[in-house]
């Protein structure tokens, strides 16, 4: 069609990582050869993270339904019904690849690109959280990586003015050259004024918002250098360029044009930008779109068809507007410096036609362009089972209480703060409670409601055991949620793996994905959103298989939230729920005895829906005064930090017949500890409600002690929960 | 109290600013935006909130200090009015001259959110009159660059005439580099010009006004200012 662009070849195809197989589809979809912007669009509708063609079968399993679920997967982000005409919007994304290139660019822009997903329909975001996984400490570029994806989250997140209110870091060597970077942003919305991506009515005007485009982000940057284009201008690389002053203010221009009833349809401009944007808004609408690359507002000059589709600059949307709302909403967005072009109109060919100059560049079916997508049911071989750990059978290698001191200062399990203090975590006024709990609460407009929000996974059980890793990842999230006094509503699954195409990484991600659905099933818990992150690899080895299970639930009254910090002295210690000192996939057993091994935890789902119901009720009627879960490191360590978040010791005693450090130390799920003044009513009701209650003993003091072991200062706990990461980030350790 | 809190593009703790007038002095304040040129007629307390003007992409606070609603911010300020600066806002008043000494960079170079210490030196001013002198109160700080600098004869100057209104501390009120997260010299956190009418500080009293959140210690600033015009009325 177009002379200087190159021809055609083979490698050409491979280079935009499409299969011979995959090619001969295009090549009958469309009846001849494509032209190399179309094998541009192509190769960026149908890559794995757009067309989700390795997962996409699977997926359809998850339960997405629920009566308050507004929408479900398939549009920017997820919507759920909070009541009081209120629609809470979110969604989790992976930014992995672009952060471990460019830790700073690639999380500050992970970050914004989910702040779009929300705000693009219609909702203003109220909290992020972030679940990031780095390599093992001593690897030579995980603190430099540590340093920079946090000051990048910081730097966007702060800038654009959203709390960043929670989160997870994990350390392991399994993430040495593939760190994860999963950002989730949460928005609140009227119900009854949420934005879709759906175009409506022929002959509409499609509008470009935001920044200008540039060459940041083309995919495939490597290939096409001298010989396209006249001027061989020096390729950008391919990790985008944040810009959260021009993402606030496309937020503000974009809510004041969907309140002033300008938009029809709306989608922001995320992975393989123009291109993905346009598709998806005639697509899901059954329109055609004719797009015209010269009105499209550009940053450099002498930009080709093929870097103007396919490039990722941020902070961009593109909209169908309201013709007779043209003048109103151009005003809008140059009061607030913004680029505003037509660009393009909506049509009844269902063809996607994009022009340049004087030339059309692309002409392709709108529908198959997604429809169409390959899609694959990949070979899928499980690995065998892990033996079951018999608790007896471990040798303890030291006392409790040194097992304790050593935990609570170990890199998964001590003190995030050095994070979290990068983040702002309290504007907006809102934060009700702060990073550093169960999950985090964040007030709604003046209350009296708010939101408990969480994001959880436990990598090495999913490794052992997918299927239960993926159950344990959900049940997980409803009990941080339950633990703050929140029912949980929904979820959103960020889920990252390796590469789908070996059978061992595949059943992974299916036996996960098996895991997922039958938790939320079992805790009417539904999907809404989520995105699929493949190919985390390097070297030929995987990641540890990561489903990252990000949660959302309600509290009628904010300030009936739940703390874990011990609340006062005198006060009865209870576990709910039941041990029976699993010790397989036990932080107790791979940082103190070096095994990283067993089967992971089962997770009951009937009783991790009776215990959170029993825990949930006992908050709402004020009978509790501080409550944990308990996850990583088990009994003690969750006992450990409610002591180091108050400053209060407790006396504790082991009424069991498990040996001391399966009892201490095992991960059994589904339970909580809490205190109470009054002990006997909660035990009452446990009894009626069938739920295992053990009394534990009492908090006072400034130390934990334990029967027959020496005493622990809360103080010392403290310094050691505290000391790691500052100490590791300054290079000290 | 009638205010106006002064919108820059990029400024993000307007909402948070604007719900904390409004829930002391009960009176909805006036927004005005950065390409505006005057202030709305009768303004008694003039706002610049905190957030990242412009981005902050060049020196914090220096593109702000240059919009054309700050020629009325500094007539204003000339004749008496009452400003209150906070956070990017005192790091524009400090680029517009209405403020002395400038904000540099943490000094572990990082963004630091938490909350500090802060003792109030004074009690005398129309910002602090809320307080005590020599109270502790506890508010958050969200800042990269508030560290307070300044040559020795304007830090002389400041000490001298008793404008230092707000100084890091322990919660027992000894000033300590401990408690300065920010390295501030003489862990200066708040300041008051020569006249007494402008005051910048880097932590946000606007965030600890509610009882139901937990801390209402930023609450006295917000009074004291309510009080000060209903005497003044």
């Amino acid at each position: 069609m177009i002379s200087n662009e190159p021809a055609i070849t083979p490698e050409l195809i491979a280079q935009h990582g499409l299969k011979p197989d995959e090619y001969e589809r295009i090549l009958k979809l469309i009846g001849r050869v494509p032209s190399f912007t179309e094998l541009g669009i192509f190769s960026a509708m149908w890559n794995e993270h757009c067309s989700y063609k390795s997962s996409r079968i699977h997926l359809r399993t998850l339960p997405t339904k629920a009566p308050w679920v507004i929408q479900g997967p398939g549009e920017n982000a997820g919507v759920i019904d909070i009541g009081d005409g209120l629609a809470v919007v979110f969604k989790m994304e992976s930014h992995n690849h672009p952060s471990y290139i460019e830790p700073y660019q690639g999380a500050a822009t992970g970050v914004g690109g989910i702040l779009r997903d929300v705000f693009t329909m219609g909702a203003r975001p109220i909290a992020c959280l972030n679940a990031l996984s780095f390599g093992d400490p001593k690897s030579p570029r995980t603190r430099a990586l540590v340093a920079g994806v946090v000051a990048g989250i910081g730097g966007y997140g702060n800038s654009f003015g959203v709390p960043t209110v929670g989160g997870e870091v994990r350390f392991h060597r399994r993430y040495d050259g593939n760190i994860l970077v999963n950002a989730m942003a949460v928005g609140l919305a009227a119900k009854d004024k949420i934005f879709y991506s759906a175009a409506s009515g022929v002959g509409m005007p499609i509008v470009y918002l935001g920044s200008k485009t540039g060459r940041d982000g083309i995919h495939g940057a490597t290939m096409a250098s001298a010989e396209f284009g006249a001027d061989a201008e020096e390729k950008r690389p391919t990790v985008q360029v944040g810009d959260p002053f021009s993402e606030k203010l496309l937020l503000e221009a974009c809510l004041e044009i969907m309140a002033k009833g300008c938009v029809i349809a709306i989608q922001d401009m995320g992975a393989a930008g123009l291109t993905c944007s346009a598709v998806e808004m005639g697509a899901k609408g059954d329109l055609g779109v004719t797009l015209d690359l010269d009105a499209v507002p550009c940053r450099e000059t002498g930009m080709s068809a093929y870097e103007m589709m396919l490039s990722e600059s941020q902070e961009r949307m593109l909209m169908v507007l309201r013709p007779e709302k043209e003048k109103e909403a151009e005003a809008i967005f140059r009061k607030w410096g913004l680029d505003f072009a037509i660009v393009g109109e909506t049509t009844p060919t269902k063809r996607f036609v994009v022009r340049h100059g004087d030339a059309v560049m692309a002409d392709l079916p709108i529908k198959e362009l997604g429809d169409e997508a390959p899609l694959y049911d990949r070979p899928h071989v499980e690995r065998a089972k892990q033996p079951v750990i018999d608790a007896a059978s471990v040798v303890p290698p030291m006392p409790v209480a040194e097992v304790l001191e050593k935990l609570i200062g170990a890199p998964d399990l001590c003190s995030k703060r050095w994070v979290w203090e990068q983040y702002d975590h309290v504007i907006l006024g809102n934060t009700v409670q702060r990073p550093g709990g169960d999950a985090a609460v964040v007030r709604i407009n003046e209350g009296p409601k708010a939101l408990a929000l969480t994001s959880d996974v436990t990598p090495r059980y999913c490794e052992a055991d997918p299927f239960e890793g993926g159950k344990q990842a959900v049940a997980e999230a409803y009990r941080n949620i339950s633990a703050v006094g929140g029912k949980p509503l929904a979820i959103t699954d960020n889920l990252n793996f390796g590469n789908p195409e070996r059978p061992e990484i595949m059943a992974q991600l299916v036996g996960c994905i098996r895991g997922i659905g039958e938790a939320c099933k079992a805790l009417s818990f539904p999907v809404v959103s989520g995105n699929v992150s493949l190919y985390n690899e390097t070297n030929g080895r995987a990641i540890l298989p990561t489903p990252t299970i990000g949660g959302v639930g309600l509290l009628d009254e904010f300030t009936k939230s739940m703390t874990l910090a011990f609340a006062s002295e005198g006060e009865a210690i209870m576990l709910i729920g039941e041990t029976h000192g699993w010790l397989g996939q036990s932080l107790y057993l791979r940082d103190t005895c070096n095994r990283e091994e067993g089967a992971p935890p089962p997770v009951d789902l009937a009783a991790e829906k009776r215990n959170a119901d029993f825990v949930r009720g006992l908050i709402r009627d004020g009978l509790v005064s501080a409550v944990h879960d308990i996850s990583d490191g088990g009994l003690l360590v969750a006992l450990a930090e409610m002591a180091i978040a108050s400053g209060i010791g407790a006396v504790l005693e082991a009424p069991s017949r498990l040996p001391a450090h399966a009892f201490w130390f095992g991960e059994d799920q589904a339970r909580y500890v809490i205190t109470a003044r009054n002990s006997e009513p909660i035990a009452q009701r446990a009894k009626e409600a069938g739920v295992p209650f053990t009394r534990l003993g009492a908090t006072g003091g400034r130390a934990l002690a334990l029967a027959g072991e020496r005493p622990l200062s809360v103080d010392d706990l403290k310094a050691r929960f505290e000391r790691w990461l500052p100490a590791y980030m300054a290079g000290a350790v | 109290m009638k205010s106006a809190v002064v919108v820059f593009p990029g400024i993000n703790r307007e909402r948070d600013m604007t719900r904390a007038l409004k829930l002391v002095s009960g009176r909805e304040p006036a927004m005005v935006w950065h390409a505006d040129t005057a202030l709305p007629a009768g303004t008694d307390l003039v706002v610049i909130p905190g957030g990242f003007s412009y981005g902050d992409y060049l020196r914090c606070g220096a593109i702000a200090a240059r919009a054309p609603i700050m020629d009325a911010v500094r007539g204003f300020a000339q004749k008496g009015g009452l400003v209150l600066a906070v956070c990017n806002g005192f790091q524009i008043a400090c680029e517009a001259g209405l403020l002395p000494g400038v904000l540099m960079r943490n000094a572990q170079l990082r963004f630091i959110c938490r909350d500090v210490y802060l003792r109030v030196e004074r009690s005398d001013t129309p910002f602090t009159r809320g307080y005590n002198a020599g109270q502790v109160i506890r508010v958050p700080v969200a800042h990269g660059e508030g560290n307070y600098i300044a040559d020795g004869e304007t830090i002389a100057r400041l000490e001298g005439g008793g404008r230092v209104v707000f100084r890091y501390s322990s919660p027992d009120g000894i000033v300590d580099p401990n408690w300065t997260h920010n390295g501030a010299m003489n862990a200066i956190a708040g300041i008051i010009n020569a006249r007494g009418n402008v005051l910048g500080m880097m932590p946000h009293p606007e965030n600890h006004v509610e009882a139901a959140m937990g801390r209402t210690d930023g609450r006295g600033l917000f009074a004291g200012l309510v009080d000060h015009f209903k005497l003044a009325a």
